[in-house]
């Protein structure tokens, strides 16, 4: 970008921005000290602190981490998270021990939602101003936490939920979920038969029915872009109200991937087109993330063993058309290629 | 102030001096008219500082009064039946972790077949949670026993339900005196948690416990419950000094002490019994009840103190444990376990699904328990001739078809509508 | 223990009226249980309510099955249901209508009852003058003070006034009074 020496300092500075952003190559060192990350800063809280058990390389716990530092810093640490059932309430709390270093409630599986309901109705009784958030992994949200969520959306209930969506249940051994991808391979979709893997279904993508629950604020978002998961979880507790932001958070184990291969494959769900990253406020959406470079899903796919039935003996199943199919879908749909329309 | 006045209104008022902060509320018969009770009184500001939440589910319910309390507020709810067992993993939850939230039961049938009337399945279904289980003979009981309630489960930090017949006691207007503000301000302490969550001293809750620390947690648990069985007498106690009338307790006895036969069984039967009791005592039979308040804890050393004098023991209850017999029966038999010349125990189902339990039937029930009495389970009142013909049927044919239908078929048949 | 059996259909205020007889029992200082015969009745379905009545503590909770006073509120429930079961031979027996009791073939059950305790009273009739609406609940209680005096009837105004506060308890209890009127002058009649 050549031209960046004829521009003004403040122009060439977001011109700068833009390039970095876009090559995600950036240092903290290169951005001003109010736009570094909050994992940047001596003074961030380590709510989830090391030392927990989760596996080499987990998309999870990077999400979890940066996303609960964030609120934290945007809520000057006064803030109650509550868990849902599944993998990152398993690593984080092999008792005696605790990674979390804010006052953390695991219920079950399914309440996550409702449960952060119930404390948020506290707080307010309480004449107190903490905040509240929820967690869970695409299960606990997606399915069987989904009744729950939907009251909780629905009553505009003051709670910030986060689905960690790594698309399946990988606690239990890496079983489908409906947030599970069509054709990819499963404990309980196996790579055999005439339809191997996972069905192609109508499909669920949660942050859409959020959406039409019409709640302040939804955002996607994605370990491979961490200053926008930040930037979109200061937004959102910056709001009170139902809120919710689902993460795209690759799973070595359950999808049969190389653990140094955590940030790139999120980062190719995405210019793929097949996780569209986008913000909604009250129903309407109102940002989506522009693709650069359209990559073809193929190169997402043939990364992880729960696709591999879909390049044997090197001819490409007809099922990765479809799934192409999809990522093109996403696009048209969210308008994902052409001019970046972000400040 | 003493009032006439249905039983789920006079909860409400009890449940609303007990100063919740936390109400979360979902309709199901014939709990609904205590929460749309309670509910009216924050609308219009009776009851302040109260959040009253409608959610999506019972599971939902318990699940926004887990969070609740677990945050230090006072939480409540109330469901029944189906509504009990959609919230069931819950249940178990609120009692693990320690909350000590406090329920109201409509008591309700199970289905299938559905039914909207009242038995004990539904408590019988949760009386392993963890909860404390108990059963109102009145509604002046029920109301003295929720305020108990709000006061057990915060000393105990354990959840407590309070059991009290559907329809028979929650839809039933009658002579209740509800106690004002203060008395009740001056018997129930504020809420003083013993774990919270809390932003300047963050702790966890609810974290995986392996094999090594589980059997010592659930140990604990009992422990805590039979605390229980000392604190309820001391609070009932309490509170009858308090509003100058006996409620409560962990069981009460009624012409037991000559007693050759004891009644036990538990909720507003025991009303019924006492009236026949009256009547068979005129006649000159040695005969008594026992109304056990507390289920849970289960009152081991009591009942056997109370019944091992007796010779024979009738055991009445609104439940069955398919394939076993009365849990209630059960656990009689349990407390009187090892105790030399004990009392033989007759055990017998009645009321379920809401079918009247009548004085007619339950003084031919005490006298055939002395007389000519059963193995087993008796099922009062049971329709023979219907079930006869059924288990007939079913032998007969494979295809038979749902039990239900064809024994409503076969009444209808033996009660055809008149013409016109 | 005096017990009461309201026969009628969903709608017509039967369970209110149990509640509002057990209303007048309490202001007296009485013991007094109201309860309906519990279901999922829909408008129209015939519903059963009970009220007992005495002087200590009623501990009982069995459906009313000897009743001391059935209360009709809709005869068209003859055909459908046996609503005289257990009536006590000195008990009463209220029919709202405007026919007779020989138009309605209750002749023979009339006779079975001591002389003066059965009697009829257009309480529809009346509900619709006063209340402007078919509830004849209020009416019949005013009727059931005059014929069995087991209740005054100003106990019966002060439970239909707590039961309908302002102007909808006025005319409720307008048409108690002219029920109670019509009923205490047909009872005197019949005793003279």
């Amino acid at each position: 970008m050549t031209q960046a020496k004829t521009l003004q300092p403040e122009e060439a500075r977001q011109k700068l921005k833009f390039y970095q952003k876009g090559t995600f190559t950036v240092g903290n060192r290169l951005v001003s000290e109010e736009e570094r990350s909050v994992q940047a800063s001596e003074d961030r809280s380590n709510a989830l602190t090391s030392g927990h058990r989760a596996c080499q390389g987990c998309g999870e716990a990077l999400g979890a981490r940066y996303a609960i530092d964030a609120a934290m810093r945007a809520t000057d640490s006064d803030l109650i998270a509550v868990n849902a059932t599944g993998c990152l309430e398993v690593f984080t709390t092999p008792y005696p021990e605790t990674s979390w270093q804010l006052p953390w409630l695991h219920s079950l599986f399914g309440n996550a939602a409702a449960v952060a309901t119930g404390v948020a109705a506290a707080m307010r009784v309480k004449k107190k101003k903490t905040r509240v958030i929820a967690q869970g992994g695409d299960g606990g949200t997606t399915d069987i936490g989904f009744q729950c969520l939907s009251g909780m959306f629905e009553r505009n209930d003051d709670v910030l939920y986060i689905c960690y969506d790594n698309e399946g249940y990988m606690n239990t051994g890496v079983q489908r979920s409906s947030a599970t991808p069509p054709a990819a391979r499963t404990a309980t979709t196996p790579a055999v038969g005439p339809s191997p893997g996972n069905v192609f279904g109508t499909g669920k993508f949660l942050p859409k029915i959020a959406v039409a629950h019409n709640i302040p604020y939804v955002a996607t978002a994605t370990v491979a872009d961490l200053h926008d998961l930040e930037r979109k979880v200061v937004k959102a507790m910056s709001i009170h109200g139902a809120r919710y932001i689902q993460i795209n958070v690759p799973c070595p184990l359950g999808w049969g991937a190389a653990s140094c291969d955590t940030i790139k494959l999120a980062r190719l769900a995405v210019e793929s087109g097949l996780y569209p990253i986008f913000e909604a406020e009250h129903g309407r959406v109102t940002q989506a993330r522009k693709i650069r470079k359209q990559v073809p899903v193929r190169e997402y796919l043939i990364l992880q063993k729960r696709f591999a039935h879909l390049f044997r003996d090197g001819v490409d199943d007809p099922r990765v058309a479809r799934l192409q199919a999809i990522c093109d879908a996403h696009i048209a749909e969210y308008g994902l290629l052409g001019e970046d329309n972000e400040v | 102030m003493l009032k006439q006045i249905e039983g789920s209104q006079a909860m409400a008022q009890a449940i609303a001096l007990c100063r919740p902060e936390v109400i979360c509320a979902y309709p199901i018969t014939p709990q609904t008219h205590i929460v749309e009770g309670v509910g009216a009184l924050v609308k219009t500001g009776d009851l302040e500082n109260c959040e009253f939440i409608n959610v999506e589910s019972e599971f939902a319910a318990l699940s926004v009064a887990i969070g609740a309390s677990a945050a230090g507020a006072r939480a409540y709810t109330a469901t029944a039946s189906q509504g009990l067992l959609f919230m069931a993993e819950a249940v178990y939850n609120a009692a693990g972790l320690g909350l000590p939230i406090v329920m109201t039961l409509g008591n309700r049938a199970i289905g299938a077949p559905i039914n909207i009337w009242n038995d004990h399945s539904d408590a019988m279904a949760m009386r392993d949670a963890g909860w404390i289980q108990l059963f109102a003979e009145t509604n002046q009981e029920a109301v003295d026993l929720h305020i108990l309630a709000f006061r057990l489960a915060e000393e105990l930090s354990m959840p407590v339900m309070v059991c009290v017949d559907g329809f028979i006691l929650t839809h039933a207007v009658e002579r209740v005196d509800i106690p004002d503000q203060a008395q009740v301000d001056a018997f129930l302490p504020p809420y003083d948690p013993v774990q919270v969550l809390d932003p300047e001293h963050p702790a966890s809750i609810g974290a995986m416990v392996g094999p090594e620390a589980f059997t010592e947690v659930r140990f604990l648990a009992h422990y805590k419950q039979q605390q229980a069985l000392r604190l309820i007498p001391a609070f009932s106690g309490e509170l009858a000094k308090a509003f100058g009338r006996a409620s409560g307790g962990v069981l009460r006895t009624y012409r037991t002490e000559d007693a050759e036969t004891v009644v036990v069984a538990m909720g507003s039967v025991c009303g019924t019994i006492k009236d026949v009791v009256d009547e068979m005592r005129d006649e000159g039979a040695k005969i008594g009840v026992v109304s056990l308040v507390s289920y849970r804890p289960f009152p081991v050393e009591e009942l056997r103190r109370i019944l091992a004098p007796a010779k024979n023991v009738v055991v009445v209850e609104k439940s069955i444990a398919v394939g076993v017999g009365g849990p209630l029966a059960d656990n009689i038999d349990g407390a009187l376990r090892n105790l030399d010349g004990r009392p033989k125990l007759h055990s017998a189902i009645a009321g379920l699904g809401g079918r009247p339990i009548t004085r007619a039937s339950l003084r031919r029930l005490f006298h055939t328990a002395v007389e000519n009495p059963w193995q087993g389970a008796h099922f009062l009142d049971l329709n023979e001739h219907a079930v006869g013909r059924e288990i007939h049927r079913v032998r007969k044919i494979r295809r038979s078809g749902s039990t239900a239908e064809n024994i409503l078929r076969q009444l209808a048949a033996a009660n055809p509508l008149p013409p016109g | 223990m005096f017990q009461i059996r309201i026969h009628g259909r969903g709608g017509q205020g039967v369970v209110t009226g149990a509640e509002m007889l057990s209303v007048a029992a309490f202001v007296e200082g009485r013991h007094a249980q109201a309860f309906p015969s519990f279901g999922s009745e829909r408008t129209g379905a015939p519903v059963v309510a009970f009220c007992r009545i005495a002087d200590r503590e009623i501990r009982l909770r069995e459906p009313v099955q000897d009743p001391d006073c059935v209360i009709l509120q809709d005869p068209t429930l003859l055909k459908v249901i046996d609503v005289f079961s257990g009536l006590k031979e000195s008990g009463y027996l209220l029919v709202n209508t405007n026919k007779s009791f020989d138009e309605l073939h209750l002749r023979g059950v009339v006779e079975k009852l001591p002389p003066g305790h059965a009697v009829i009273v257009p309480a529809t009739d009346l509900a619709l003058k006063h209340v402007k609406r078919p509830a004849p609940n209020a009416a019949l209680l005013g009727a059931f003070a005059a014929l069995t005096g087991l209740v005054h009837f100003e106990s019966v105004k002060r439970a239909i006034a707590e039961t309908f506060p302002g102007k909808v308890g006025e005319a409720n209890i307008a048409a108690a009074q002219e029920a109670y009127d019509l009923v205490f002058s047909h009872e005197r009649a019949a005793t003279v």
